[in-house]
């Protein structure tokens, strides 16, 4: 039963990518050369080799050297380092949106008044686009000193993408620390223990259903954010401003600017199966949730 | 005399609403001896749960004082001297049937080996030994109300306080139930205050029913129940004869009927 619950999902997963491959090549064999324009608005894309390789050039590509010069590492493993460098951003990003969302969630929790207070301003926070906080937390940033040590650009990718995947988490933490029934709450009354040991022992667990999609969509948040910051704050070294290089210095070389998009959808991936084990260890406390 | 397990004197609750307040209790006065099984019933509304409440120290009275063995009812929480259980269930979804049991004690740092003699005590006590290890959700309602009575045992309260811990089960169930009840209030010597809206099982484990009316809640009427001590009780005092009349005696106080004893209060209470 729960095995079979197990291996749907990825049997769909992997229909679903087979499905958009063959449409992929279904509409470059059989669209127009020049794509579909309405009014100056491209519709549907040119389905020539520069616009729309192959897949198999994409792959084919993934193998071969990133430069012409000798010695030149293969594209795949430099791919792969870029997003292992990502990867790491955006896990740090994850854990600071995690501590600071759970935080927030247990004080909006344990103070009304805090709640009223936060809530519209951690709503309103998620409405400020990244184009408009990039250039802003590089800006205070290089006025930060801790003693010897400077402002990396590095440092402002981790806050952005960090203020990007705290809020799904304080949202989900704080309907599940809500989530226990009056009866319980009292119950843990009647036995004259206090408000950290009712947080502990039943408000925490009965959260884990509700903080399980929110991790997940913080994870989601944390890569987006990264990708993008790296992208907005110009960070070397990551998987955001290697599909910017690659896409505008490869004309002759279609291949090469899928594979770090290939390399962020790998960090998604790793990102989801992390919260996916989480869930997993978490079993126990989530008797009774409905398959998700 | 031994300290009464709850006296309630004068007491009035009031709820604040919109626009008002609304009277869920006035001028109650009731003591509950120690050792004694006394049942609240009366219509939906009358201020039961409230009642159980103020001694559970889960509310605290408009004016009037409530005393759990001649302390305050916060006094006697902190002191853990009673134990609750109430309509639903409430067991912890992600603890097995012995861990919920185990909870009480857990919280109140109940050394490790001790806990665990308990537990199988209890377990056997409402015969779920061999469910110790499932979860709440793997076990019907008439267990899971089991696992709740064990845990509101769990630390040996002289007082019991229980709201309808019946109310959601089918009649058979229900009355296997009582005689459980009644055996271990028998083994345990515990007080008991308990909610029902059935007449038959007020009567059946009480030593004295408390019949209330509403809006204002009041005390209407206390009948006592004259069928032996609720140790001795069985399956059979359900057919006695006297177990009938003390029945109707429960239900004309409960519907106002005006006969010889409770004449003088004749009101209609519907
Ligand atoms: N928190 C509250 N706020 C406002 N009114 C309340 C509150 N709790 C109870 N009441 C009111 O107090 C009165 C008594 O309620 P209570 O729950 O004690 O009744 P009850 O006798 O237990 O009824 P039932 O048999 O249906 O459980 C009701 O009129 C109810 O509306
Ligand atoms: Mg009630």
């Amino acid at each position: 039963m729960t095995r079979r619950r197990g291996v749907r999902p990825v049997l769909f997963g992997i229909a679903g990518i087979m499905l958009l491959g063959v449409v992929w090549e279904v509409y470059k064999a059989l669209g127009p050369v020049k794509g579909v324009v309405i009014n100056g608005l491209t519709v549907l894309p040119r389905t020539d080799d520069q616009s729309m390789p192959h897949l198999l050039t994409m792959v084919t590509r993934l193998g071969e050297p990133v430069l012409a010069e000798p010695g030149s590492l293969p594209l795949w493993q430099v791919v792969a380092t870029s997003a292992g460098f990502t990867l790491g951003l955006a896990a740090i990003s994850w854990l600071i949106g995690v501590v600071v969302g759970m935080l927030l969630a247990v004080l909006m929790q344990r103070f009304r008044t805090a709640e009223s207070a936060l809530l519209p301003w951690v709503i309103l926070s998620q409405t400020v686009p990244i184009i408009a906080l990039a250039p802003l937390v590089s800006g205070v940033g290089s006025q930060v000193r801790f003693g010897d040590a400077v402002w990396q650009d590095w440092m402002s990718v981790v806050v952005i993408a960090s203020y990007l995947a705290f809020f799904p988490v304080s949202i989900g933490a704080l309907r599940g620390l809500e989530a226990p029934e009056r009866a319980a709450v009292e119950l843990m009354h009647t036995y004259a223990v206090g408000w950290w040991t009712t947080l502990l022992r039943l408000r925490l667990p009965a959260a884990v259903p509700y903080l399980i999609p929110a991790l997940r969509l913080g994870a989601a948040s944390a890569v987006i954010g990264t990708v993008v910051a790296e992208v907005s704050i110009g960070l070397e070294g990551g998987v955001g401003r290697m599909m910017i290089e690659f896409a505008s210095g490869s004309s002759g070389d279609p291949g090469k600017p899928w594979a770090p998009i290939f390399g962020a959808i790998l960090i998604g991936l790793i990102a989801a199966g992390i919260v996916a084990l989480l869930g997993t260890a978490l079993k126990k406390y989530r008797r009774g949730e409905i398959a998700a | 005399m031994t300290t009464p397990a709850v006296t309630a004197s004068s007491v009035s609750k009031s709820f604040a609403v919109k626009g008002g307040s609304v009277s869920a209790l006035e001028g109650i006065d009731l003591e509950v001896a120690a050792g004694e099984f006394v049942s609240l019933i009366g219509p939906s509304g009358c201020g039961k749960s409230t009642l159980l409440r103020l001694i559970a120290d889960l509310d605290q009275p408009t004016s009037g004082t409530v005393t759990v063995f001649g302390k305050t009812a916060r006094q006697a929480r902190i002191d853990q001297n009673y134990g609750i259980a109430f309509q639903q269930a409430g067991l912890l979804a992600w603890r097995t049937v012995g861990q919920n049991i185990e909870l009480p004690l857990e919280l109140h740092r109940v050394a490790k080996p001790t806990r665990r003699a308990r537990v199988a005590e209890l377990l056997d006590l409402v015969g779920l030994t061999d469910f110790a290890d499932r979860y709440p959700e793997q076990l019907s309602g008439g267990m899971q109300q089991r696992v709740a009575i064990a845990r509101s045992l769990a630390e040996s309260p002289e007082l019991l306080l229980m709201d309808e811990p019946f109310g959601a089960l089918d009649e058979m169930t229900r009355e296997r139930m009582q005689n459980e009840l009644v055996r271990i209030k028998h083994e345990t010597g515990a007080a008991v205050v308990f909610v029902t809206h059935s007449i038959p099982e007020a009567v059946f484990l009480s030593d004295r029913v408390v019949v209330m009316s509403p809006r204002p809640g009041r005390i209407q009427e206390v009948v006592p129940v004259r069928l032996g001590a609720t140790g001795e009780r069985d399956e059979n005092l359900r057919e006695a004869t006297n177990f009938f009349s003390t029945v109707r005696a429960v239900r004309e106080a409960l519907h106002g009927v005006p006969v010889a004893e409770s004449a003088a209060r004749g009101v209609d209470i519907r």
